[in-house]
């Protein structure tokens, strides 16, 4: 082994690697993109899932947008919610709105049980397909069709459709992007608070139909009777188009409306279980 | 006589055209009457007749506001019980008006004996007028508003009338007996038509599986220099109005573009024979040849007014049999299963196909195998497999550019597909997308 | 009358019943006559290799379906049984279990399953398994027995050799020429040669019973004549060509149809639906396409056989043929004119 090939090639192999070093030194040095460096520190606190919630084009346009604006009013990264929201407050020197945090909610409760299938649906998964061909399987033409649109379109497994009520259930996992209310063809979903402790009240049905019509396809279809408006405290129900609407602003989550409604349209989620009247409560009730 | 053709793709399913003998009955009316006031492609009409009111046959009981809209008329006598939602074909409920039917009252004006009236000495815009006034949508299927298509725009030119009377769907046959038993009337109508489009030339195509029906026309226009009667290859779907186009004239209407773009104009030979009933006998659109096919034991055509509920077309044909699992308005190619059997027969309905369960349900798809037959049968040159993947992964902007909006929807793709994929479904679904997004872009 | 739940679907609503289990199906009944032949020549081993190949392709595609991937199993489809027949189509009758094995799973895991399984396949799975057998195990590939017909006076020992395209590269590289390598006692006559009495693997055996299989796919409407025309015909014009120019040279064309892959390869492999374009102009390049390769491998290059090398190469360019070569559409011509 001759020891001076070795040098030779050792050297000129280092000396190449050396020259391109300094030559790429010096281009990336004039090529260099001058960036507010704030941009990487708004988006090192962003919880990277890129979903497209917060109305940008991922997050790293969030935080450009962020930086640019130069206040956090209008911005709010759903996923990240109010805690990363105040991060990006901090490490900017803003001031950070807080928001309710919100959740997707399936306004629709027709089950088999509820809305019998009158015709089989045979074709593609597609609630937008089924959407343009008929009402649906139970006839409400304003009901939920059970193919999974909403499904396909939530980047975070929040929403499944349960096999036995043929609907799409939300979990914990929902972030409110808003993705699941744009796939919906029927505009079923609707993001409103997420309420103190999980818990809210809100209309599950959205079908306009009059009463009479609704209810022969659906058993708990809102038939806009007015009785939750007469009995609601807070002026946070309004009924329109045969159609009763909780506002989530105004609901204080009293629960009078709930056993108001003759026919069950009016869900109360995570509630601890109402007690019964009984003959004993009654009494103490009165005596007191 | 030399059979002519289209050339690109067509597939040949069979047959069944069961009900070809069985000649045009007519039909007592059920007590009550479902008329939907949206039969046409276009807006929906506006109903002119509350409950309570009386009404005549033959009256108008919607107006259509709109351009692209049509008037419907009573198709009986009797009382509107009720204007209100009723399924109609579309999958969802409609407006419709509910009539209690009595003995038919004609309105004034109708001619109701059956002398056949040869002369027409109306100009062409007050054939266009009457047209207009009938409610005369085209009867083929897609009941676009004949007066519309009778108006030719002022940079267009109007060469031919063809007159379509292909019927390449499987099982149907009320256009072939309408041809049988209804030509003279029907030509008369065609020459009116030929009289409102200004043109001097007409060609009836008939696909050459109705041979008795060429040769009774050929028959009746043997002195005549300017309808001709064409005999055309059994191939669906020669009834698609660019196929028949092509078969007949030789050319090809361009991509977007409208039939008198090349010069021609198409009408179904069920329009033509509504055309001369609304010129010569001031009777409007009240009545159409449905066929009653398939699993029925009776299959039969018959002459139906609209509004009747198909189930009451099922008891004249027989009952509704045991194993049904599909009721299909129109062709078992392009027509749309219903959800219900009480349905109403409106403008578009060209006959009820019953399936048995056994033929009702799809196989089960696999993935696409790539070998091209969806090519191959496309009438249009397009590339199904494609377009559907596309539409299935929403790459709208690739499908309009891919031609997706050319599609005639005709099923012969998804006729041919040994992978029993659900092509047109996703076609369907991208071409409504894409239809979208060129409305908006406007 | 009763009154049960229609189906509601979009049209259309009828099927011309096509499908792709009659469409497997109907290319393994093809594939029989062949394999009888084999059968006759080499015996219980053509069996045992076909067994051995066809098992451990549908065992593997249900394994990785149903276990790996969990989805839907499709071994009923008749794919696997296709590959794993061309497969042993593909290999020397001697092939020990193990490497048969090993080719079944390169064929189905990896060029089929771990695509996407049926359609979604760039590459042909049986060759895929069979090129990369040859390049993993070239001693046991490429020593091939010779056929001991069932009903034959001479019954030999076992013996293995080349086959007629690899004598003829081993004569041509020594310099001998074309007429001394035929005269040569191991160079099967021209009669063995057509109905099979030669070296080779199970399916390069009877062009004649390749051919009746090839012609029940044609009448079955399975395959279309344009690939096979072009392939063959470019790999005739080809031999024909560089035949007249230095017959000591190059062998004449029939001597390359009827030995090694080539009918196999044109009438089944080039042929896959799967992995050929989708137009018929295009059929036509890719077969052109295939046999200029092949005749260039077979003849310059270092293997003596090229068909499986063709066939390859030729499905990689396939996505490019489909994207240039697309239909005419109705109305096109006016609109340019327009």
């Amino acid at each position: 082994m001759d020891t001076t090939l070795i040098l030779y090639a050792v050297a000129s192999v280092g000396g190449i690697g050396l020259v391109a070093a300094v030559i790429l030194y010096f281009v990336a040095q004039k090529f260099k993109v001058i960036e507010d460096p704030r941009i990487d520190e708004v988006e090192q606190v962003l919880p990277a899932a890129n979903c497209g919630g917060c109305g940008y084009a991922g997050c790293r346009n969030f935080a450009e947008a962020i930086v640019k604006s130069g206040t956090l009013e209008g911005f709010f990264c759903p996923v990240g919610g109010n805690s990363c929201m105040l991060d990006i407050g901090k490490a900017l020197g803003l001031e950070a709105e807080i928001k309710e945090p919100m959740i997707a909610v399936i306004r629709c409760n027709g089950t088999p049980a509820n809305s019998p299938a009158k015709a089989q649906y045979d074709g593609v998964k597609s609630c937008f397909v089924a959407n343009a061909l008929f009402a649906g399987e139970g006839g409400c033409p304003f009901g939920c069709l059970g193919l999974g649109d909403c499904v396909a379109a939530c980047q975070f497994d929040a929403i499944v459709i349960d096999p036995e009520s043929k609907l799409p259930v939300v979990n914990d996992k929902c972030t409110a992007c808003g993705a699941c209310v744009k796939a919906c063809p029927r505009n079923i979903i609707e993001l409103r608070y997420k309420g103190k402790k999980d818990k809210r009240i809100f209309v599950s049905c959205i079908n306009a139909e009059k009463g009479a019509v609704s209810r022969k396809n659906c058993s708990v279809s809102c038939i806009g009777c007015g009785k939750c408006v007469k009995v609601c405290p807070h002026d946070a129900i309004v009924v329109e188009n045969n159609l009763s609407y909780i506002s989530y602003e105004k609901c204080k989550l009293c629960r009078k409306c709930v056993p108001e409604c003759p026919t069950g349209a009016i869900w109360e989620l995570n509630f601890p279980p109402r007690k019964e009247k009984t003959e004993a409560s009654v009494a103490e009730t009165e005596n007191n | 006589m030399n059979l002519k053709t289209f050339k690109l793709g067509g597939v040949h399913p069979p047959e069944n055209k069961i009900s070809e003998a069985a000649a045009i009955e007519k039909t007592a009316l059920p007590k009550t009457i479902y008329v939907p006031v949206q039969q046409v492609l276009g807006a929906p009409s506006v109903p002119v007749l509350k409950k309570g009111d009386k009404v005549k046959t033959g009256q108008l009981i919607a107006k259509g506001e709109a351009f692209i809209s049509a008037n419907v008329h009573s198709p009986a006598t009797g009382t509107v019980a009720k204007v209100e939602e009723v399924t109609d074909t579309s999958g969802y409920r409609k407006l419709s008006v509910i009539i209690d039917t009595e003995e038919d009252i004609w309105e004034d004006g109708i001619i109701t004996d059956g002398a056949l009236a040869e002369e027409c000495s109306l100009s062409a815009e007050e054939i266009i007028e009457k047209v207009k006034a009938a409610g005369i949508v085209g009867l083929g299927g897609a009941t676009f508003p004949t007066h519309v298509k009778l108006m030719v725009p002022p940079d267009k030119k109007a060469e031919i009338l063809i007159i379509n009377g292909v019927e390449c769907e499987p099982y149907l046959t009320s256009d072939h007996r309408l041809m049988l038993e209804k030509g003279k009337e029907m030509i008369i109508g065609i020459r009116i038509l030929m009289k409102a489009l200004r043109v001097d030339k007409a060609v009836i195509g008939i696909e050459n599986n109705k041979k008795d029906a060429v040769e009774h026309l050929q028959e009746l226009l043997k002195n005549d220099s300017q309808i001709k009667v064409q005999a055309l290859k059994v191939k669906y779907p020669q009834g698609g109005e660019k196929q028949l186009i092509k078969a007949i004239s030789g050319r090809e209407v361009p991509s977007g573009k409208l039939p008198v773009e090349v010069g021609c104009v198409v009408q179904n030979v069920g329009t033509a024979y509504a055309v001369y009933e609304a010129v010569q006998k001031n009777k409007p659109l009240i009545e159409r040849v449905v066929t009653v096919t398939g699993n029925v034991s009776k299959p039969a055509n018959y002459m139906v007014r609209l509004g009747v509920p198909v189930s009451y077309l099922l008891e004249l044909s027989g009952g509704i049999p045991e194993s049904t699992g599909k009721i299909i308005n129109g062709g078992p190619m392009m027509g749309k299963a219903l959800n219900s059997f009480d349905v109403p027969v409106s403008k578009g309905t060209s006959g009820i196909i019953v399936l048995p369960e056994s033929q009702s349900k799809r196989s089960a798809e696999v993935n696409c195998i790539r070998c091209a037959k969806c090519i191959g049968v496309c009438p249009m040159g397009l590339e199904p497999f494609f377009l559907a993947q596309l539409a299935e992964v929403k790459d709208w902007e690739k499908s309009e550019a891919n031609k997706i909006m050319d599609c005639i929807e005709c099923g012969s793709c998804m006729y041919v597909c040994p992978s029993y994929r659900p092509l047109l479904d996703y076609i369907r679904m991208g071409k409504t997308n894409v239809g979208k997004i060129m409305r908006t872009r406007k | 009358m009763s009154k049960s739940n229609l189906t509601v679907s979009l049209s259309p609503h009828i099927h011309g019943e096509q499908s792709v289990k009659k469409i497997m199906y109907g290319v393994v009944i093809a594939m029989m006559p062949a394999l009888l032949v084999s059968i006759y020549f080499f015996g219980l081993d053509a069996i045992r290799v076909t067994l051995i190949s066809v098992a451990a392709c549908v065992l593997i595609e249900y394994l990785l379906q149903k276990y790996v991937l969990k989805t839907r199993t499709t071994i009923a489809d008749g794919s696997a049984i296709i590959t794993g027949i061309l497969l042993a189509f593909n290999v020397p009758a001697d092939l020990p279990w193990w490497i048969i094995v090993i080719g079944a799973i390169v064929s189905i895991g990896i060029a089929k399953i771990s695509f996407g399984g049926l359609g979604k396949n760039p590459f042909n799975p049986a060759l895929v398994g069979r090129v990369f057998l040859l390049i993993a195990f070239p001693v046991q590939m490429t020593s091939w027995p010779k056929p001991q017909a069932i009903f034959s006076p001479e019954i030999a020992d076992a013996i293995t050799g080349a086959t007629p395209l690899g004598i003829l590269k081993e004569g041509i590289k020594n310099g001998m020429t074309v007429q001394q390598v035929f005269d040569m006692p191991e160079m099967p006559k021209y009669i063995d040669l057509m109905i099979g009495n030669q070296g080779g693997s199970l399916g390069e055996m009877s062009a004649i019973a390749l051919l009746i299989g090839a012609l029940f796919m044609f009448w079955r409407k399975i395959i279309t004549w344009h690939v096979p025309v072009s392939y063959l015909g470019t790999s005739l014009l080809f031999a024909f060509i560089f035949w007249l120019i230095d017959p000591s040279m190059y062998v004449n064309p029939l001597f390359h149809l009827i030995t090694g892959g080539m009918m196999l390869g044109v009438f089944y492999m080039a042929t896959d639906m799967v992995t050929s374009p989708m137009s018929h102009k295009g059929m036509l390049i890719f077969g052109a396409g295939c046999g200029l390769l092949t005749m260039l491998i077979r003849m310059f290059g270092a293997y003596p056989e090229g068909v499986s090398f063709a066939i390859l190469i030729m499905n990689a360019f396939v996505p490019l043929i489909n994207g240039g070569l697309k239909p005419k559409r109705f109305g096109e011509k006016i609109e340019k004119i327009k």
